[in-house]
């Protein structure tokens, strides 16, 4: 689906004169590939590069070197953008500053008007965005409206719309409360495992990672760990190292293990730690 | 407080000339102007005067509400009342005092004055209070078609335009935001002559153009990934088509036109 090889990308910061005055580079020789109908969590702290790195893969940005294949197809070709472009949609994280249309069905019409799609087949296809991210309710109403974690919502309907392969999620949440947050992660998991669409959710929130099918953490441009949400936060002292956090019931399981509590390492959820940690202490009992 | 400008806002209400195709009512609109700067008399006002209240009614928007709209105005109103009292010259002295001398031509022309820009203001808001941001720069963007083939940009300018449009609420929120932000910090916006209060601006007016960029880069962005490319090659959701009541809708502007030029021609 998305494959990235030696990609590598600079930003170049140029004096009034146009002369290069300083170059950093951003991306460092990522090699990642993503297969259909994968849950991708890219995990990183500010500035490790993950959001430059969701930029190549919709053709917004041009590696310096190496390349970017989307679906086959590389992004630096100028007669397939719009195709690389109705493969993989993009949702960002500013929701007020994606939504183009004055009212929620007008904006989810919008990818769909540009693609040239007769009349009818955009309503049916608004109709279906919407119900699958729930907002046909508020499918008049105006966007200014809606909360946060609505207007996202939103905007993954008019993503959609235009019947991507693959979503790339760039920090959707970042923006959003705590119920905001849940009901995007809630919607992207949905499409992942019902309508089987690749997603790729670029996050810095630990507890957004955990339903991943595979957790990337990138680090100063480079990938540093992959695997499974289990295996990437069973590294606890490493993850730190990168500026992030495991979340809570993992980092307590880590503690309490340090302290000769025998619980395995990569306790995602709280149920999973109860019973960890019953089976720990009858074995503690046994012991003694 | 910024909130206050109604004038011009859409007024949301269920009636034919709310459903009306909008270049009709741009149309109406354009006929309605020209036909206050017809004739000199003011017998020539009654029927474009009867044709507005009978629009008015049709909409079903208060006239309440078509009054407060005008509040907005009356300093323009006023001004140009004054300026015609004053500063025409006419043969037929009514009143003078010192340098002050009012003819009964300005008399005349500031209650012509008066009354067109009334007219005018009221016709053009009735059509932004019955139709949509969203349709209205539709039937722009249709009515001005032909103009593509001179290469004007119709379709960039309508789509510029909704999307101003789209943005003012939002812009207006924000610059609520950084003013409780500046003041939260010291700053005064209400004391001071002009040029001081114009001054304490800055402060407002920085951060929301700065915010403003911003938004505009973001939004490009989000644009040009769902495929955005111009008006090539694009179709609509909501096409405009003509029904009967807008073929109707056409003979009455017709019909109007009409009786304003015949009466305008009588009277001279």
């Amino acid at each position: 689906m998305i494959k990235t090889k030696d990609l590598s990308f600079d930003y170049i910061r140029r004096d009034e004169e146009g002369n290069v005055e300083s170059i950093t580079r951003a991306l460092d020789e990522v090699n990642i590939s993503v297969k259909p109908g994968d849950f991708v969590a890219v995990l990183g702290a500010n500035g490790s590069g993950k959001s430059t790195f969701a930029k190549h893969l919709d053709a917004i940005l041009m590696p310096t070197e190496g390349s970017v294949y989307v679906n086959g197809m590389p992004t630096t070709d100028e007669d397939k953008l719009l195709d690389i472009r109705r493969t993989a949609g993009m949702v960002f994280q500013n929701p007020d500053n994606q939504i183009i249309g004055t009212i929620v069905e007008d904006d989810v019409g919008f990818g769909p008007e540009n693609l040239g799609i007769p009349t009818e087949e955009i309503w049916e296809r608004v109709d279906k965005a919407l119900d699958r991210v729930g907002m046909t309710k508020y499918r008049c109403d105006s966007p200014n409206k809606l909360s946060g974690g609505q207007k996202q919502r939103v905007a993954i309907a008019g993503i959609m719309a235009m019947k991507p392969k693959c979503i790339i999620l760039d920090e959707p949440t970042a923006m959003l409360d705590p119920v905001g947050r849940r009901e995007v992660i809630k919607t992207a998991k949905e499409l992942n495992e019902k309508e089987g669409v690749t997603v790729i959710l670029i996050t810095h929130y630990m507890e957004e990672v955990i339903e991943a099918d595979r957790v990337i953490v990138m680090d100063a441009g480079k990938v540093v760990l992959e695997g499974t949400p289990r295996q990437i936060f069973s590294r606890v002292e490493q993850l730190k190292s990168f500026r992030l956090d495991v979340p809570q019931v993992t980092a307590l399981a880590f503690e309490l293990n340090k302290r000769g509590i025998p619980l395995p390492p990569g306790i995602l959820t709280v149920k999973e730690f109860e019973e960890e940690y019953i089976k720990a202490l009858s074995a503690l009992e046994g012991d003694a | 407080m910024i909130r206050d400008i109604t004038i011009g806002q859409y007024y949301p209400e269920n009636s034919i000339i709310h459903r009306l195709d909008p270049r009709v009512k741009l149309a109406g609109t354009l006929v309605f102007l020209v036909s206050l700067f017809l004739f000199k008399s003011f017998w020539g006002y009654i029927p474009a005067v009867i044709f507005l209240f009978t629009c008015i009614h049709l909409s079903k928007v208060p006239f309440k509400h078509i009054v407060k709209g005008l509040k907005a105005v009356v300093v323009l109103l006023s001004f140009t009342l004054l300026a015609n009292i004053f500063f025409t010259k006419g043969t037929d002295l009514v009143f003078s005092w010192k340098f002050i001398k009012i003819y009964r031509e300005g008399l005349e022309m500031a209650g012509f004055m008066a009354i067109r820009l009334t007219l005018l203001i009221t016709g053009s808001s009735l059509m932004t209070y019955t139709t949509t941001p969203t349709k209205l720069t539709d039937g722009l963007e249709r009515a001005f078609a032909p103009l593509k083939l001179f290469k004007a940009p119709v379709h960039e300018v309508a789509t510029m335009m909704s999307i101003a449009l789209r943005f003012i609420p939002v812009l207006l929120e924000e610059t609520d935001k950084i003013m409780k932000a500046q003041q939260a910090r010291g700053a005064d916006f209400e004391e001071g002559g002009l040029i001081k209060r114009a001054k304490a601006m800055i402060p407002i007016l920085i951060p929301l153009f700065i915010s403003a960029f911003r938004r505009a880069g973001d939004l490009a962005m989000a644009m040009e990934v769902r495929c955005y490319h111009g008006g090539e090659g694009r179709t609509k959701m909501k096409p405009l088509k003509y029904k009967l009541r807008d073929l109707i809708a056409y003979l009455i502007l017709a019909a109007y036109l009409a009786v304003v030029i015949f009466i305008g021609k009588k009277l001279h």
